[in-house]
């Protein structure tokens, strides 16, 4: 068990790194953003996780049990928010340069040479 | 380079930053087998320190106030920036045409869920120190009955329900009542967010102090700011209706 | 005393923000540009305030009040110095010149300008100034968010779309590596206190872990600072940026990036990597030369004057990577003063770009050839001349001192000559550029120089991401507009002749570079001992190879403006291809971008896999 949560957290930072080197279309590309940082989250959550812990919320927790890592969970969720926040900002875009061209293709959207 | 070339050039790239990234990971402790010093310190004392038992709250409310106070107004430069970016679809809210649902059950169902999910986006901020929950969870459940508004009724049910003057300075204010807060703490000679109001009884709503302010201003900014967004994406969808304006 | 003014430099701008945007509505125009100016120029005299007061020591902040329980942090601290507080002078000087400047500029958006303006301002401070790692990851953030809005003022135009997505998306990625890196960190010290996490990884030697992380925080960092390889984005965004927001771009969001890199080098790693430092310092000078070398090659080879700034932010950015990278005070210090000198430039000929884009009509070298060439272009030809001497570090101005602190520095001799022609061919780029539209001189066309995108070279079209100001109004109050400029401009020149001022960045980085203090004074509280007293005056070396580089400048510039036709030149027709080939890499295409970063952030990696023991 031990080493696979971990493990899930490169391959999805390399899956999401792929997916906005291939992309064709910025809608795609967003979403791609978005599974690059939940590596973030899963390394988060993991890090922070205890053998036969129990939810850091000590209203009607069990004595003796360790609580897990709540400073984890406090971050996870500023990270849930950036994420929100980069997704609003790419898709507005998006929707830029689909009025510019009338395509989400980054191909479409052709001004920066040299 | 074409789509292709990249994502093949891509492959021998991408096998060795996975084999770099799991060295690295490989490095942490085995999963679940410990707990760093701030963690371990939190746990045990957060509850007794802050009279608070959902202790994530009490760690973004209060220890770490500062990087929510910088993640609100992450939300806060959303919203302007969205704003800023989609502004030249402007000239359509005065149009505000018509796209009231067909399906009566849609209709029905939809208004009877909107009142459940306003209380449950207040209950979920209200309790956001005690059990699970929170001012951005709660605001983000809250901002969603908006859009459920344009789901019962349509475009123009929902912006007359959620008129921009009044969410916009909703959303201003709560960002504003963090901070001065915080200032307000600070001009009465304590650090800055410090937590300085009576503690209360713990697993009472009256306990945490600052953290039952910060936590309402923040459900606040969050609600406002996720109606703000809505707004600024459902206006880019009205336009495709019929009887909107060409752009 | 001084300390509890710490937290009014990121809580000022952002509560004059949020007020704003609730109450603008209600207020009259005017209001929104007086409040943000004022609050920028406090902001600004906080830094200075906060550099002088953290002379002796530096001063900790403790958020909350959260003090360290038994050497644990529990909350959030502001770790303030001479530097970090210097640059957050130097952020609110250039807030404020560019929001006068800006004054009504951007009449379309109201308020929203000045809302994202103030959150860019309090992003940018927060950023220099704090103590924790993930802490410094929010404030990223809230730059960068505020930063991807402003870049895409000028929506309506595709160039602006397309900078402004390379720039979200490159940055993004960037950000998500950087936080990738902090969570490795944490998952070994269970600690997000930067001073804690030197204790935590203290001086066993670097492992797997140390190694990744590391190389994944730095990367994160230098695709937010453009380095080359992580660059590409650079120039596509600052280049369609509108001038007062590129001003504060290219003045200093960039080389905050490299500041705080190095605060996060020495406080976090320097124990963990310190018997390893001569393979940091050589990865890092390869990045740093790399950045100063292509920087400065693709900054001669642009006709779009935001273009060439943009280029020019890559290549001055690697100068100063390569000064921190020498890991010595003088290099540190010399690099700092750099930035603030540099940036004072680089702010002053962005807001003098804009001034001649709205009374010439184009931002575009070759399209304005000689159009300039009137009375009333005279201060702008000016401000044009004086920048592009003192990126050439014309002794013995600002620059000059700066680059000279950088050559005496112990350490290997090879880069400085490099740096040197670079910022030569820099300051010739600008100063060809200066010659052709003041003074005609020079072809009207050049097929080696890249056109701004669009319809290249049109008169009568505003610049990339420009707001439409209609010819009409244009003379009215130009020379007021120019004022901002000119007074950067004599800044930086002047900063060489406050009495001491290099000693005192030598001392103030002599402390920066002694970690265990610092972390000691923030875990206990205990005062470091005042830090030695030092001088410094350029050495002889450092005044030849000053003047060397800005009489190759002069010539270079002649050279380059030779016209191509008269004869074709064995030296053109070799030096075509290649330059080409350069350009080519910059296409505008964000996959390739990204693979560029994934190669620079592997290759790095490698490197640091082989060489840190």
């Amino acid at each position: 068990m031990a080493p696979y949560p971990y493990a899930v957290a490169g391959v999805l930072f390399v899956a999401g790194l792929y997916g906005i080197v291939s992309s064709r279309n910025y809608i795609h590309m967003a979403v791609c953003l978005t599974v690059m940082q939940s590596s973030t989250y899963v390394t988060l959550i993991c890090v922070g996780y205890l053998n036969n812990g129990q939810p850091p919320i000590t209203q009607g927790a069990q004595p003796g049990k360790p609580l897990v890592d709540p400073v984890v969970q406090a971050l996870t969720l500023t990270d849930v928010v950036v994420s929100v926040v980069v997704l609003a900002l790419v898709l507005a875009l998006a929707l830029q340069a689909h009025r510019r061209t009338g395509s989400v293709d980054p191909d479409r959207l052709r001004g920066m040479r040299g | 380079m074409n789509t292709r070339t990249r994502a093949l050039l891509f492959l021998p790239l991408g096998a060795a930053l996975a084999a770099f990234l799991l060295w690295g990971l490989a490095g942490l402790p085995d999963f679940g087998s410990t707990q760093g010093p701030y963690a371990r310190y939190l746990a045990r004392h957060a509850t007794a320190q802050r009279h608070v038992t959902n202790v994530p709250t009490s760690i973004v409310f209060d220890y770490r106030a500062l990087d929510t106070l910088g993640e609100e107004l992450i939300l806060f430069t959303c919203v302007m920036g969205t704003a800023l970016l989609l502004r030249s679809s402007r000239e359509a809210e005065e149009q505000r045409p018509s796209d009231r649902p067909t399906s009566a059950a849609q209709r029905h169902l939809v208004s009877l869920l909107i009142p459940v999910t306003v209380l449950l986006g207040l209950w979920t901020i209200s309790y956001g120190y005690l059990t699970p929950g929170g001012g951005f969870q709660g605001g983000v459940v809250c901002g969603a009955a908006a859009l459920m508004l344009w789901a019962a009724g349509g475009y123009r049910d929902h912006r007359a329900l959620t008129p921009t003057g009044l969410v916009d300075a909703a959303e201003g204010l709560g960002a504003a009542a963090y901070i001065g807060l915080g200032l307000a703490v600070l001009a009465a000679g304590h650090a800055f967010l410090a937590n300085v109001l009576p503690l209360g009884s713990t697993g009472t709503l009256a306990s945490g102090g600052t953290i039952a302010v910060l936590n309402w201003a923040t459900g606040l900014e969050v609600s406002a700011a996720t109606v703000l967004v809505f707004h600024e994406f459902l206006k880019e969808y009205v336009q495709t209706l019929p009887g909107a304006a060409e752009d | 005393m001084a300390a509890d003014l710490v937290p009014l430099t990121v809580a000022a701008p952002l509560v004059a923000a949020a007020l704003l945007a609730a109450l603008a509505q209600f207020l009259p125009r005017w209001v929104p540009d007086l409040t943000a100016i004022v609050v920028a120029a406090g902001v600004t005299a906080l830094g200075v305030l906060l550099t002088l007061a953290s002379r002796a020591h530096p001063i900790v902040y403790w958020f909350g009040g959260w003090r360290p329980a038994g050497g644990t942090a529990l909350g959030i601290d502001f770790v303030v110095e001479p530097l970090s507080a210097s640059l957050v002078a130097l952020t609110g000087l250039l807030t404020t010149t560019s929001l006068v400047f800006s004054w009504r500029y951007f009449e379309e958006v109201g308020h929203l300008y000045h809302a994202l303006v103030l959150a860019l301002l309090a992003g940018m401070a927060g950023f220099a100034l704090s103590g924790d790692l993930f802490n410094i990851f929010v404030w990223f953030e809230l730059m960068s968010v505020s930063a991807y809005a402003l870049c895409g003022y000028q929506i309506h135009q595709s160039a602006v779309v397309q900078g402004a997505i390379n720039f979200t998306v490159v940055n993004s990625t960037g950000a998500f590596t950087l936080l990738l890196g902090i969570v490795l960190v944490y998952g070994r010290t269970g600690a997000l206190n930067l001073a804690e996490i030197g204790e935590a990884l203290g001086s066993r030697p670097p492992d797997g872990l140390v190694t990744v992380a590391f190389t994944l925080i730095t990367t994160g960092l230098l695709v937010k600072a453009g380095a080359v390889p992580f660059h590409f984005w650079l120039s596509d965004a600052y280049a369609v940026a509108p001038a007062p927001v590129g001003a504060l771009f290219t003045g200093i969001m960039s080389d905050l990036a490299y500041h705080t890199f190095a605060r996060v080098y020495w406080d976090g790693f320097s124990g963990a990597l310190g018997s390893a430092s001569a393979a940091v310092r050589d990865g890092l000078l390869a990045l740093g030369v790399a950045s100063a070398v292509i920087g400065a090659v693709m900054c001669l080879l642009q006709a779009d004057l935001k273009r060439q700034l943009a280029f020019l932010t890559v290549s001055h950015g690697g100068v100063f990577l390569a000064g921190i990278a020498l890991l010595t005070p003088r290099g540190l210090a010399g690099a700092t003063l750099f930035v603030i000198t540099d940036g004072l430039l680089k702010a002053a000929l962005f807001l003098t770009f804009a001034t001649v884009v709205r009374s010439l009509g184009s931002g575009d070298e070759l399209a304005l050839h000689g159009r300039g060439r009137t009375p009333r272009e005279a201060l702008p030809a000016l401000i044009f001349l004086c920048c592009a001497l003192g990126f050439a570090a014309l002794p013995p101005f600002g620059t000059f001192l700066s680059a000279a602190l950088i050559h005496d520095s112990p350490g290997p001799g090879w880069p400085f000559p490099v740096l040197a022609a670079c910022l030569a061919v820099t300051s010739a780029a600008f100063l060809r550029a200066g010659a052709r539209i003041f003074l005609g001189w020079g072809p009207r066309h050049d097929p080696l120089l890249t056109s701004a995108p669009g319809k290249p070279g049109e008169p009568g079209e505003p610049g990339d991401g420009e707001p439409d100001h209609g010819g009409g109004g244009a003379a009215r109050g130009r020379t007021a507009l120019l004022i901002p400029a000119l007074a950067l401009v004599a800044a930086a020149y002047a900063t060489a002749f406050v009495p001491g001022v290099a000693a005192e960045f030598i001392t103030a980085s002599h402390s920066f570079e002694q970690p265990r203090q610092t972390a000691h004074q923030v875990l206990t509280g205990h005062l470091p001992p005042s830090p030695p007293s030092a001088s410094y005056t350029p050495t002889p070396g450092a005044w030849t190879t000053a003047a060397a580089a800005t009489a190759a400048a002069l010539a270079l510039a002649a050279v380059s403006l030779r016209t191509p036709g008269s004869r074709p030149g064995r030296l053109r027709r070799v030096l075509v291809p290649p330059a080409k080939a350069l350009k080519s890499l910059h296409d505008g295409e964000v996959g390739d971008y990204t693979l560029w970063f994934t190669t620079g952030l592997l290759a790095l990696g490698l490197a640091w896999t082989l060489t840190l023991r």
